[in-house]
């Protein structure tokens, strides 16, 4: 009995925990940039309606994923445009998407539905990732958990070290940290910036756009209003969290997701504790993680946010 | 060494615009192999432009340059670093976060998609040697001292095989000591074939450093000299356009009461490290005490301990025998104590705010400027007028937003609303830094008009010579102590050199007997 309940406790967990850490790893990829991308939830909810769209129209989802993954790198090109090359204020500017992305996804979600259903996408049923069982490995009590997930959360154990990896080993990472720290000397240094920070602001767009995907086609399938429930925003957070490595990054998904995880489990036990504050709890975690990690911060002072972050370059600037 | 030798490297009629500037005017550069050439200028003269053009951080508006006598078109650092040229700025480009061997590889195209940075660190090791530069591969750049860093930066141009290397002001931040090493370092390097533009606004070291020199005036080229053919009197008439005054004329010291008094200060710097460690030091009426030192040794925290900016974790300060310890920048300023803050736009005053304003920005709160809490306009612009007036302010009009005015002027204007108000103390925080010799000169006017009137003042200095010049104390602050205190009379470069190096005082005494005489600031 505890085993089961501990088994789909993880397994709820990693699910949950999925789009989180694509978007993580993605942002943290564009914050080392020194682009700070506020745009992600609107991204997030680009990349989950047309992700769904695409593949309950085409039958496939891997096409869903591959239209999901272009809009975000497209919204994400537009806040590097405004950001990088029109040196805009990169507040402002993810702001303005993220209310772009939100209204535009909405908006789609009643009009790209069939007609059957008033065009409305909400309430259809499309195809989407199911579970891949492996053999043996999943048979483990409790760990089994990791090994009976869809191909998405299979694909995080992946990109997590890669992407560690990429950051800290390789001259590509250490350039992209370069130009997050220090675009002058980057630049003095024949590292071309603009091209840099254009490069993985897409990316982390890409990643963002992946995130919303795995929840339209895998987490809760289908088209909802405000799928990604603010999903964006607690990334923003985690991106802290994990104080810009994308190996914590998994931590920090690990944590919320369980949270998503834990209180499914309350709520199907059946709980005088209402559904309202249960679904609070990853936001008043997020306002304390914020709290803890700055206070941190400020006793380590070293590891800390890139130097460079927010801030725009121009080379002949005095 | 008669042979005619081809120019490694040629500028010709180097134009480079800003909006409303010239900075480089039609400029020509020749450096031979084995060389080091010295550009000489004042600050602003454009030095630094042309420098930046030729490392292809800044594209000319005009003009041509070769290379080994190939015309060669430089659009980036990466372009400039392809032909063997590489420039240590006066800003060191170096990423504080990343290891020595880091930075180093930082940007190199030819280098394996992952880096072994054991390799990496052992050519730094094996290059470090051969030209005495020793650091440490695996320490960050933030555990290292100036001086250290400036090794990474010359490292890193010999790593990238760089056979011309600019250095821009690189003794600046360095001991008198540490520049005679420079010194040997380049040394080294021309022997081996290799070539550097030196740039400086110091006689001194065109004298010591250079084969050449070429001197630089409001963005035009003026002179060409064999280094061996001149002397640092005929360098000073080419570089600002007439004789200079090496000496300000100043009446002898009469000090007075006691105006600051600092007993075993204790501080901690932005990071909570211990900036100031036990520092003790006194102010009198009538005396400019000057603070010498390597930047960052404490100078700029022991500022905002006397003018309340910061907090002191122990020990005590005085100002007029009343204790200020922990007392707020208000209370302070009440007590008479003005600062010049070594960040003009930033601290001293608020750019986007007119010159008016900028100067009433002490008196505001007291009548005739303001009454019942309504500031009076017609009197903000009468005050704005005479201080213009009494300070040789140059504004088109008092309410033009002060940015727009040249940084001596806006200096100016600082000193003025400080002076005024300035009843006991002045502190003054590298006052004269990026000022023109005419500004400079006004400046330091100022503050010897203020040691006339029975004001103590402090002053931090990074230029030896000017606190040698004006100073009555000298005192040398080295890791948050003071080193020693000397009479600027008895002062000697060779002496405060040793003492911004952390030698204390007292175990000085015997090596002065023989310290050789190259204190030519005093001459």
């Amino acid at each position: 009995m505890i085993i089961s309940l501990l088994t789909s406790v993880l397994s709820i967990t990693l699910r949950a925990g999925t789009s989180l850490v694509y978007a993580t790893v993605g942002e943290i990829y564009t914050e080392r940039s020194g682009i700070l991308n506020l745009g992600l939830e609107g991204m997030m909810l680009m990349g989950a309606v047309t992700a769904f769209a695409t593949a309950y129209y085409s039958g496939s989802v891997g096409l869903g994923l591959v239209v999901a993954l272009a809009v975000g790198a497209m919204l994400a090109a537009i806040h590097a445009f405004l950001t990088v090359t029109m040196r805009a204020n990169q507040v402002v500017s993810g702001l303005s998407i993220t209310l772009f992305g939100s209204g535009l996804a909405s908006f789609l979600g009643q009009r790209l539905g069939p007609v059957s259903n008033n065009y409305y996408l909400v309430g259809m049923v499309g195809p989407k990732f199911t579970p891949i069982r492996i053999p043996w490995l999943s048979k483990i009590p409790v760990l089994g958990a990791l090994f009976s997930q869809d191909i998405l959360t299979y694909l995080v154990y992946l990109l997590v070290p890669l992407a560690w990896f990429y950051l800290y080993k390789t001259r590509e990472g250490l350039n992209l940290r370069a130009v997050g720290e220090n675009p002058q000397t980057a630049d003095a240094m024949g590292i071309n910036v603009t091209r840099t920070r254009y490069l993985y602001t897409v990316f982390g767009g890409m990643l963002a756009g992946l995130g919303g995907a795995h929840l339209s086609l895998a987490y809760t399938p289908g088209w909802t209003e405000n799928l990604t429930g603010g999903r964006g925003w607690i990334v923003i957070a985690l991106v802290i969290f994990a104080m810009w490595n994308p190996a914590r990054a998994i931590l920090g998904a690990i944590l919320f997701g369980g949270i998503n995880a834990v209180q499914f489990r309350i709520q199907a036990a059946g709980t005088t504790i209402p559904a309202e504050f249960l679904n609070m709890l990853p936001y008043l975690l997020t306002i304390l993680v914020l709290i803890v990690m700055t206070w941190w911060e400020a006793l380590s002072k070293r590891i800390g946010a890139p130097a460079a972050l927010g801030n725009a370059y121009m080379r002949e600037d005095k | 060494m008669n042979e005619v030798k081809t120019p490694i490297l040629e500028m010709q009629g180097i134009t480079k615009r800003f909006p409303g500037v010239l900075a480089n005017d039609h400029v020509d550069l020749e450096l031979y192999p084995g060389e080091v050439l010295a550009l000489l200028g004042e600050n602003g003269a454009g030095k630094s432009t042309l420098m930046n053009v030729l490392v292809g951080l800044y594209r000319p508006d005009e003009g041509e340059i070769y290379v080994r006598g190939k015309r060669a078109e430089i659009h980036s650092p990466k372009d400039a670093a392809a032909l063997g040229i590489g420039m240590v700025h006066q800003n060191f480009m170096l990423v504080k976060t990343m290891t020595v061997a880091e930075n180093i590889i930082l940007g190199m195209s030819d280098l394996p998609f992952v880096p072994s940075m054991e390799t990496v660190g052992k050519r730094i090791t094996e290059i470090s040697k051969r030209y005495n530069l020793q650091v440490d591969p695996n320490a960050y750049i933030w555990q290292l001292s100036v001086g250290e860093q400036q090794r990474v930066e010359i490292l890193k141009l010999v790593y990238r095989g760089a056979e011309i290397l600019i250095l821009d002001e690189p003794t600046a931040v360095l001991t008198p000591q540490e520049s005679h090493e420079l010194a040997g370092v380049l040394k080294v390097m021309t022997d081996e074939g290799k070539s550097a533009i030196f740039i400086t606004h110091k006689m001194e070291e065109v004298m010591e450093f250079s084969d050449w020199v070429r001197v630089l005036q409001h963005g035009k080229l003026v002179a060409v000299r064999r280094t061996q053919d001149t002397s640092p009197q005929e360098l000073a008439r080419l570089m600002v356009g007439r004789e200079v005054l090496f000496r300000l004329d100043k009446a002898a010291c009469t000090p007075t009461e006691t105006i600051l008094e600092l007993q075993d200060v204790h501080a901690d710097d932005d990071k909570g490290l211990p900036a100031l460690r036990g520092l003790s030091l006194t102010i009198h009426g009538g005396e400019i005490v000057g603070i010498a030192g390597v930047a960052g040794n404490g100078q700029r925290q022991l500022s905002e301990v006397v003018t309340g900016l910061r907090r002191v974790t122990g020990g005590q300060v005085f100002i007029r025998r009343k204790d200020m310890t922990n007392q707020n920048p208000l209370s302070v300023i009440k007590a008479g104590v003005s600062h010049i803050p070594a960040d003009r736009i930033g601290m001293g005053a608020v750019g986007n705010m007119a010159v008016s304003e900028n100067l009433v920005m002490k008196g505001y709160r007291e009548a005739p400027i303001v009454i019942n809490g309504v500031l009076r306009p017609n009197r903000i612009l009468e005050f704005a007028h005479k201080m213009i007036e009494m300070f040789r302010i140059a504004t088109p009009t008092p309410q033009t937003r002060i940015k727009f005015l040249s940084g001596g002027n806006i200096q100016k204007a600082i000193l003025a609303r400080e002076i005024d108000a300035c009843d006991g103390l002045l502190v003054a925080v590298y006052p004269s830094r990026g000022l023109d010799v005419g500004a400079t000169e006004s400046v330091r006017r100022m503050l010897l008009a203020q040691r006339e009137e029975g004001m103590g003042v402090l002053l931090i200095s990074e230029d030896l010579e000017e606190l040698l010049t004006i100073a009555d104390r000298i005192a040398v602050m080295f890791e948050g102590q003071i080193m020693g205190v000397v009479a600027s009379d008895d002062a000697d470069v060779e002496t405060l050199g040793l003492m911004m190096a952390g030698v204390k005082r007292e175990d000085l005494a015997v090596e002065i007997e023989d310290a050789v005489s190259t204190s030519t600031a005093s001459s």
